[in-house]
């Protein structure tokens, strides 16, 4: 900031080109408020103008170059000062010089790798940014555009299913099982718990979605757990024979897909933990790692429009013709 | 590849046999602390409890039983579990040694209030910790709840295999 109200000074902004057309997803901030930011994916181009206003027109403004950065980086919070960039791009938009109007810049980073997903969690924040700088002797002027990015996986081609007996010798045995070892973030939880022996008197049964952060490595390893959703499953005291179904709708919670390692710095995993409580408020647990991955989003063909084509095959008539032309006025209604 | 809606369906079960769906469950237990009788007279007098067990859990011996402890027996049973187990072990209720100074007045710990109070601590207690998977194994909790007396003396041992 100038403290001096002689000299001059300007305003620094940066805009994207595709601003009205790029779509905007939701991420929440450091002290946990919701904020929407434009999404961007790995290998997509970042392009835009960068527009230095000066603020006293008429006087010049001398600068040390002006830049434009592209930054993903890794912050730590209980080691605030070192930020560990991952991704480093930088475009110089002007050489040391002087400006003596208002000018705007045009930038583009070409194809840019996002390797990883943005994230801010309760120990480690991951984030993408542009930063456009001009370069001054005694202090900069700077202007920062956050951005997401997500990242996309398909159908996992092994997805085998978690099935596993456990319990305490001759006091309880059960087999649980649920159907996939790898959720995408809109999916559903089918499972079930088959009880082989109970022998103590069990009072409700629920299902836990557990978060994990990991950050640190070596002797200083930091594990922050975090309890995302708690799910009734029965209620009642269940004998042998008895399976209790599970149907668990990921798509609404908070979550993130499965991070591993990120970069040898954080990771972030989820588990499903089984919970019986007994009458004397005993818990009894198992938990169970699962893999969380992010669709993308399909471009939906809607219902009339697939009985649409269906009728053509066997009519192949005016009628299945304005079928499919009443369908497609639906989709773009 | 259209989106398809996600299959929710239930995944296939067993049919449950009707004996285990309508008979007895296999977790039943029921311990009753009752009947209070005061014996002995002066510096010796005490009072002791009847501490009946139904069960049909196959590690005890005995499917029904009586015995009668007293308050010290109780007090035995908790300090073995702490040490010989990885029990949480319940706190007993009160020991109650204000009662018993000399120059109260009133009954003290043979009023009848207080002694009814105590049972009703003393039958919570060992509901909580009998049906409790890891006392269950303890060889204590057996000779305390279904042998005619108590040997402090006993080696401790563990019931059932780990």
């Amino acid at each position: 900031m100038s403290f001096f109200s002689f000299g001059q000074s300007a305003e620094i902004d940066v805009v994207l080109n595709d601003a009205e057309t790029r779509k905007k997803a939701e991420h929440k901030t450091e002290d946990g408020k919701k904020d929407k930011y434009f999404l961007f994916y790995d290998g997509e181009t970042v392009s835009g103008k960068v527009n230095v206003t000066l603020k006293n027109p008429g006087k010049r403004l001398e600068h040390q170059g002006i830049k434009i950065e592209f930054v993903g980086q890794i912050e730590l919070y209980y080691d605030k000062g070192n930020h560990h960039e991952f991704v480093s791009l930088v475009k110089d938009l002007a050489r040391p010089g002087e400006m003596t109007q208002s000018q705007t810049f045009d930038f583009e980073f070409t194809h840019v790798e996002k390797p990883y997903e943005s994230y801010t969690g309760q120990n480690v924040k991951l984030r993408y940014f542009l930063r456009a700088t001009v370069i001054r002797r005694l202090n900069d002027i700077t202007k920062e555009l956050d951005i997401v990015v997500h990242t996309l996986s398909t159908y996992p081609e092994l997805n085998s299913s978690i099935k596993m007996e456990v319990g305490i010798e001759d006091c309880l045995h059960i087999e649980f099982e649920y159907n996939k070892s790898k959720y995408h973030l809109k999916d559903v939880i089918v499972g079930k718990i088959y009880f082989l022996l109970v022998r103590i008197k069990i009072k409700h049964m629920e299902i836990d979605i557990i978060k994990r952060e990991t950050t640190g490595t070596g002797p200083s390893v930091y594990h922050e757990n975090d309890t995302i959703a708690k799910y009734e499953i029965m209620d009642g005291a269940p004998v042998r024979g008895e399976s209790i179904p599970i149907r668990l709708f990921l798509a609404g919670y908070d979550l993130t897909p499965t991070m591993r390692d990120i970069n040898k710095k954080f990771s972030v995993r989820y588990y499903l933990n089984l919970v019986l409580i007994d009458e004397e408020e005993r818990r009894y647990f198992k938990q169970q790692e699962i893999t969380l991955w992010r669709k993308g989003d399909v471009v939906r063909k809607s219902m009339s429009h697939q009985a649409a084509i269906a009728s053509q095959r066997f009519e192949g008539s005016a009628a299945s013709e304005s079928a499919l032309e009443k369908a497609a006025k639906e989709e773009s209604g | 590849m259209a989106d398809t809606i996600a299959d929710t369906r239930r995944l296939y079960t067993k049919p449950q046999n009707l004996n285990d769906a309508y008979g007895p469950p296999s977790n039943f237990l029921e311990i009753d602390v009752s009947n209070p009788q005061t014996i002995g007279v002066g510096r010796g007098k005490y009072t002791t409890y009847e501490v009946r067990l139904k069960t049909n859990l196959p590690i005890f011996k005995l499917k029904e039983s009586s015995v009668r402890r007293r308050y010290s027996d109780f007090e035995w049973l908790r300090a073995e579990l702490e040490r010989e187990s990885k029990v949480v072990v319940p706190p007993l209720p009160g020991k109650a040694l204000i009662r018993q100074l000399p120059f109260r007045g009133g009954d003290g710990i043979f009023e009848d209030s207080f002694i009814e109070e105590r049972r009703q601590g003393l039958e919570q207690f060992l509901n909580k910790v009998a049906g409790h998977p890891l006392a269950q194994n303890e060889r204590c909790l057996h000779m305390f709840l279904q042998d005619e007396s108590v040997d402090k003396n006993y080696t401790p041992s563990k019931v059932r295999q780990a």
